[in-house]
């Protein structure tokens, strides 16, 4: 099954304003920058952006913020994008903020057709406000909802033309849960080879749950802390 | 005389166990991979997918795609490991962490933490850290005893949003290592040449004291 969508702007056509998308990534590790580029561009707003941050001020989502595209973040850790703080404690974008373990499970779940699951993870804290609490083993736990999306966004570093990716590195983290939690998911590559390239063993995500992927025109893979030391 | 941040690391790394998977926040916990004890072998697990961690790379060969949690450029150890985050949470969850340690701007007598978040000012977001210090069994808080204005941290209650419940076990500050249990702080070690009164007089919460004090060894 071809999944090849030629361009960025094919690839994220159907979006549309105050939609929900997932974006993969871990900082700028393994964000999809070209998709993220042509949102911005294409000026679609009022957007619910679920992604574990949400960028920095110039690079990745703080793009989209700038611009104020983004109507509510749902992110575990957002403290490295000054935009994203004045719009929040201004009230002009909605936050939820959600430990990050239950949030990588939260979009394994939506994907796996989990409606919802218990975890000890916020209990006792404001992240359990509202919500169910039972005991396990002696333990309070709290229940946490599946989240979806109507697209998820995800950046892999090579896949092929039946939608089967491989992630490199550290940059995996969230690609391969929002890939499986999204009604569309789109996933932009470094490099995109014919099937039978990859060999099956060594696939991360498997194409069934990706339904577009184009190999991004350019990926500046931005670092956000530069840190080495000296030989 | 109280440790720097160096010094509460490798008063830390006095606690690491011989095939130990390890998981440092970020701040002083990072430091406790420079002080490993000799004849140890232990792993640390960065939450953004790798377990192996390696320290910094050289200049020059930074990969945009090797981080840690911390967002810094890494490298990995022979026999290393990546993958997804809902794996690394599982490894977290599931307990098949020996050890996490993480900083903290409060602490309670009864194991009540707070690192994530003060009200109408500093917006960061709890991070892993909720999942962390929800489930692993041996939690390790390493921080200065007392803030920048001279006002304890080690309280009787958290003023501040808590991060987790009941959950420290144990504290390393600059003037001190303490156990948390039966609702006090317990002093356990000084910081070489600081005396009890002085830990006393800046420990906020229930302190207990128990017989002769020994210093921290190095």
């Amino acid at each position: 099954m071809n999944k090849v969508v030629n361009t960025v702007s094919e690839a994220v056509h159907g979006i549309k304003d105050n939609m929900t998308l997932m974006l993969g990534g871990f900082g700028l590790c393994g964000i999809p920058e070209n998709s993220i580029a042509e949102l911005v561009r294409k000026g679609i707003s009022g957007l619910t952006c679920i992604s574990n941050n949400a960028g920095v001020d110039d690079f990745g989502l703080g793009l989209l913020l700038q611009k104020k595209q983004i109507k509510k973040m749902i992110s575990s850790y957002v403290g490295e994008n000054d935009e994203f703080e004045r719009q929040m404690l201004s009230g002009e974008l909605e936050v939820d903020l959600i430990p990050q373990g239950s949030l990588a499970e939260r979009c394994r779940a939506g994907g796996a057709g989990i409606p919802a699951f218990y975890t000890p993870a916020g209990f006792g804290t404001e992240v359990a406000e509202g919500k169910e609490v039972r005991e396990f083993n002696g333990k309070p736990h709290i229940l946490e909802h599946a989240l979806h999306a109507d697209y998820a966004i995800v950046k892999a570093w090579k896949g092929d033309t039946e939608g089967n990716l491989v992630f490199k590195a550290t940059a995996r983290n969230f690609n391969p849960m929002m890939a499986m939690a999204g009604k569309i998911t789109i996933a932009e590559v470094e490099e995109l080879v014919p099937a039978g390239t990859l060999k099956p063993n060594e696939i991360h995500t498997p194409g069934i749950f990706v339904q577009r992927i184009f190999q991004g025109a350019r990926f500046e893979k931005r670092i956000e802390q530069r840190t080495t030391r000296t030989k | 005389m109280a440790l720097d941040k160096n010094g509460i690391a490798q008063r830390i790394a006095q606690e690491l166990r011989d095939g130990w998977y390890v998981n440092l926040g970020i701040g002083i916990p990072t430091l406790v991979a420079n002080y490993i004890p000799e004849g140890i072998e232990v792993e640390f697990q960065s939450e953004n997918g790798v377990l192996g961690m390696g320290p910094f790379p050289f200049e020059g060969e930074e990969d945009a795609d090797l981080i840690n949690a911390g967002k810094q450029t890494i490298t990995t150890m022979k026999g290393a490991s990546f993958f997804d985050s809902a794996t690394s949470f599982a490894m977290i969850r599931g307990q098949h962490v020996q050890l996490t340690v993480l900083g903290a701007m409060e602490v309670s007598e009864n194991g009540d933490i707070a690192n994530w978040k003060i009200p109408g000012k500093m917006v960061k977001g709890m991070g892993g850290a909720m999942d962390l210090v929800a489930s692993a069994d041996n939690i390790i808080v390493a921080m200065m005893h007392s803030n920048r204005a001279g006002v304890s941290k080690l309280l009787k209650a958290c003023s501040l949003p808590l991060t987790g419940v009941g959950c420290v076990k144990k504290v390393v500050t600059d003037l001190a290592v303490l156990e948390i249990k039966t609702g006090a702080f317990h002093l356990l070690e000084r910081a070489p040449g600081v005396s009890v009164e002085e830990i006393q007089a800046k420990t906020e919460g229930t302190l207990i004291v128990n017989g002769i004090i020994p210093e921290m060894s190095f």
